[in-house]
């Protein structure tokens, strides 16, 4: 039994040691907005937050996040108002398939905590996340709009 | 193609559920709305075709016979039927069509009839299956050739919105006993200037339902539109950011199994066995399932059922496939091209003769592109469900109706046993379209296998048992005159696939000829975004660069004057060169190269900035854009499929490389198929021309041309033209 604290509620969770974070999010828990994409940690498709930290849910051991605050995607709005990243990826039409989108705005939303004005050079380092659909124009204008509200 | 014996019609005046107005549009028989009316008609509406409803609260629902992929077609298609409609925009829904023969999409099989498109080569492949041979028009809801805008939105949505408009006049008119040419429509409000009457549609949606008008209505000008041309917000995007929008990986139904896959790693290969003992001893494991070239486990999460089939050493037989490799299949592609008895494309003039003519100088060059995957962000799966003789599926395919009729197929029951649930679709780029491999083998799985199972395939999976973009070698050749001008351009290739008119040029050049070498390729291919144009864009674009600089020109001006007789392809260069600044002076260590390609409809030039990273690859730094699609539905997704479309290129020309050893594809995940991600993602303006010719594509005319461009840049910075494809398999030297 692992306790998993994710979007503020505690869950009890009849896993093994070994499964990532993501398949406890996706499959036991049915959090279905984070997504799949690689499963080694490279496309960014599945990022969380773990006590605020992005972290690629795919490759990061569920028993690690054992007592520390999971937010997912679900998770980001409160009070059913969106979080200024998401209003600005809408106001942006940042998203085409949408698949990405969910680690997107994860790492975006980790970003802005670290650097509230983030110049390009630090955009390009920080959003390493794959967009196969290319909406990387726009996803650099939602977060310096983000960056602004 | 024989011809469609229907007629194209307008059915007005039929009553629907409720009371109200139905009309119908398109090559259907009559009992075909009947039948959209009862699947898609809600009580209290009123259907308006296949394509539309008005309730009675006013409300508008578009139903759209085509995949959301992030194209924006969900949103475009009603914004085209509510601008003919007078609609307001508030008042607009969309839904997107259910795969049934009652929403096929008929502004294809316009387009076919007349002759803007022929029906693409790789649909009729899929005619193999008994149901698809009717099918090849009547079926049609792909999502793919760029088709949506073209052919289901000019030929479909704009007419039926025109003519649910002069219903809902003349129905008005009726009622309040005035002349027709006195009741105006706008934003969803029929009015009398002179009395100061007004309704919404809604109030008279029933009583239109009883009076005809003809079905061949003008169309509006540009200048009265209110909603095309505007960047209308997608219905797609909201539930795209709060991780609401449920992709096929997304569905969760009640005892819901799920399997992962592991087909022969080795193309063509069978399973022989494979010992199911490990995989049952693991927690969650409910049971392995056999196909002829796959096995998959299933269980009660995916990483369980992934880890169980890590755990199995399954036993192929691997066939005559094993034998292949990357330089087998290119000695192949050149042994093909050598032996010669090609098959003509098309030819203008006596090609062969310009080339011997005397006072000439000829230039050659060879090119060669890779295999590459799709790698949709969304891995392939498919959640299927046999049960009390009935088969639903869920997932996200581009031609719901095609894809049904290949899952009746595959179950061997009846196309009404069979329901095929849409979800959201995490990238297509072809895969999803007629590539069906993995709905066919979810219900080999699901057959057996108690209750509904959603069958995944890992990212290693997807990446190597993909229908690849096929690898192809052009060799070109040409015979500029004593001004420098193409006198004589030969093309030849290898495979061609879709659309026909990809290899074509649109520059002056009296004589010129493409022949290829067919069915060359041995490992499945299948369309992969923009389809041939991503080849011949690079093959044709660099050439005509190395044709400029064999001749001592400008590569824009060179091509600039072999477009005296395509205006709208010049102004289109123009354009683009202008944006750029072409020929002003650039920092040290930069260049830029130029290219254009029609594709789809759609005139595109790109103007591409480079300079050369410490460890000798290129990097982009900015892109400008001109296009001329004849005219723009939405600016901002618009915008948007030129720029992904433009990266989605990018990524092939600096990156993409799928190899091949021992019939096996080497690639296997992001860390050896690498991406443009956002470091490597130019500064990119786009800017259209709005000629007014017929409305050309989106989602796929920006990917043909950039890696021309990107090449003709690298050979402008370092003078070492590079041939081969991706370009980082060639380090350049920094000096």
């Amino acid at each position: 039994m692992i306790t998993m604290k994710i979007n503020g509620q505690t869950h009890e969770v009849d896993v093994e040691e070994g499964i990532p974070l993501l398949w406890v999010v996706r499959d036991v828990l049915n959090f279905t907005g984070t997504k799949y994409g690689c499963g080694v940690g490279a496309c960014g498709a599945c990022t969380v937050h773990v006590d605020g930290e992005p972290v690629r849910s795919c490759s990061f051991p569920a028993v690690l996040a054992q007592g520390k605050e999971i937010v997912t995607i679900e998770g980001l709005q409160e009070n059913g108002v969106l979080h200024k990243v998401q209003q600005a990826w809408i106001d942006a039409q940042a998203p085409q398939c949408g698949y990405c989108q969910s680690g997107q705005i994860m790492a975006a939303v980790a970003l802005l905590k670290v650097k509230p004005q983030p110049t390009d050079e630090e955009i390009d380092a920080a959003m390493t996340n794959i967009c196969r659909c290319g909406a990387y124009t726009q996803i650099r204008a939602a977060i310096h709009a983000a960056a602004k509200a | 193609m024989g011809k469609i014996t229907r007629r194209l019609m307008i059915f007005g005046g039929v009553a629907a559920a409720g009371g109200g107005l139905a009309i119908g549009y398109g090559l259907l028989p009559y009992e075909t709305i009947d039948r959209a009316r009862k699947i898609a008609g809600r009580d209290g509406e009123t259907m308006l075709a296949a394509w539309v409803r008005i309730a009675k609260d006013n409300t508008i629902t578009v139903i759209v016979p085509h995949s959301e992929m992030g194209q924006g077609v969900h949103t475009s298609l009603p914004m085209m039927l509510a601008e003919e409609l007078d609609a307001d925009w508030n008042l607009v829904r969309m839904e997107q069509a259910p795969a049934d023969m009652a929403f096929a999409n008929m502004g294809l099989a316009r387009g076919y009839l007349r002759g803007d498109t022929s029906i693409p080569s790789w649909l009729s492949g899929a005619a193999d299956f008994g149901f698809r041979k009717i099918a090849e028009f009547m079926n049609l809801q792909i999502t793919g050739g760029s088709t949506a805008i073209r052919f289901t939105g000019v030929d479909g949505m704009r007419r039926v919105g025109a003519v649910a408009r002069a219903m809902l006049v003349k129905a008005a008119a009726a009622k309040w006993g005035v002349a027709e040419s006195e009741v105006d429509a706008a934003s969803s409000q029929l009015s009398h200037k002179a009395s100061g009457r007004t309704m919404s549609f809604g109030d008279i949606a029933s009583d239109a339902a009883l009076v005809s008008v003809a079905a061949d209505l003008p169309l509006k000008k540009k200048a009265d539109y209110k909603i095309v041309g505007t960047p209308i917000r997608r219905f797609d995007i909201p539930a795209k950011v709060n991780g609401s929008a449920k992709y096929g990986l997304d569905v969760r139904l009640p005892d819901l199994s799920f399997a992962v896959i592991a087909s022969s790693p080795v193309f063509g290969g069978k399973l022989k066995s494979v010992d199911e003992k490990p995989a049952l001893a693991m927690r969650g494991v409910k049971k392995v399932v056999r196909l002829d070239d796959a096995f998959a486990v299933v269980a009660d999460n995916t990483w369980r059922a992934k880890e169980a089939v890590a755990a199995l050493a399954p036993v192929w037989d691997d066939g005559p496939g094993a034998a292949m490799s990357s330089e087998s299949i290119y000695a192949q592609l050149n042994q093909a091209l050598d032996k010669g008895g090609l098959t003509d494309d098309h030819a203008f003039g006596d090609v062969d003769a310009a080339l011997k003519s005397a006072g000439g100088k000829i230039v050659e060059a060879s090119y060669r592109v890779p295999y590459l995957a799709h790698a949709t962000m969304e891995v392939m799966n498919c959640t299927a469900h046999f049960e009390n003789g009935k088969l639903s599926v869920w997932g996200g395919f581009q031609d719901g109706l095609g894809s049904k009729a290949v899952a009746a197929q595959a179950a061997s029951l009846p196309m009404d046993a069979v329901t095929l649930n849409h979800t959201a679709m995490g990238g297509g780029f072809g895969r999803r379209g007629y590539t069906l491999d993995y709905l066919v083998k979810a219900i080999g799985i699901a057959r057996q296998v108690e209750g509904p199972v959603q069958v995944v395939w890992t990212r290693e999976e997807d990446m190597t048992q993909d229908y690849y973009r096929h690898a192809s070698i052009a060799r070109m050749k040409a015979c500029l005159d004593e001004k420098g001008n193409v006198k004589a351009w030969l093309h030849t290739f290898t495979d061609k696939y879709d659309p026909p008119e990809a290899v074509f040029i649109n520059y002056d050049v009296p004589n010129r000829a493409a022949r290829y070498a067919a069915k060359v390729n041995p490992i499945p291919w299948g369309p992969w975004r923009s389809v041939d144009h991503t080849q011949q864009g690079f093959f044709i674009e660099t050439f005509m660069d190395e044709l400029a600089h064999a001749s001592g020109k400008d590569p824009y001006e060179f091509r600039r004057a072999h477009l005296t007789n395509a205006p709208r392809h010049k102004a289109v260069l123009e354009l683009a060169a202008s944006m750029a600044g072409w020929g002003q002076a650039l920092p040290a260590g930069q260049a830029r190269g130029i290219s254009m390609r029609e594709a789809f409809g759609t005139i595109v030039a790109h103007v591409a900035q480079i300079s050369i990273t410490p460890d000798g690859f290129p990097k982009v730094l900015r892109v400008w854009t001109a296009v001329d699609p004849g005219e723009v539905i939405n600016p901002a997704t618009f915008t948007a499929q030129i720029q992904g479309g433009a990266i989605y290129g990018l990524t092939a020309a600096l990156y993409g490389n799928i190899t091949i050893e021992k019939g096996r594809v080497v690639q296997k995940n992001f860390p050896d198929y690498d991406m443009v991600r956002m470091a490597d993602a130019p500064v990119h303006e786009v800017r259209f021309i709005e000629s007014g010719a017929r409305t050309g594509g989106a989602g796929e005319p920006g990917t043909a041309p950039i890696a021309a461009a990107v090449g003709n840049a690298i050979f402008a910075l370092t003078g070492k033209r590079i041939r081969d494809l991706p370009f980082r398999a060639t380090p350049l030297n920094v000096t």
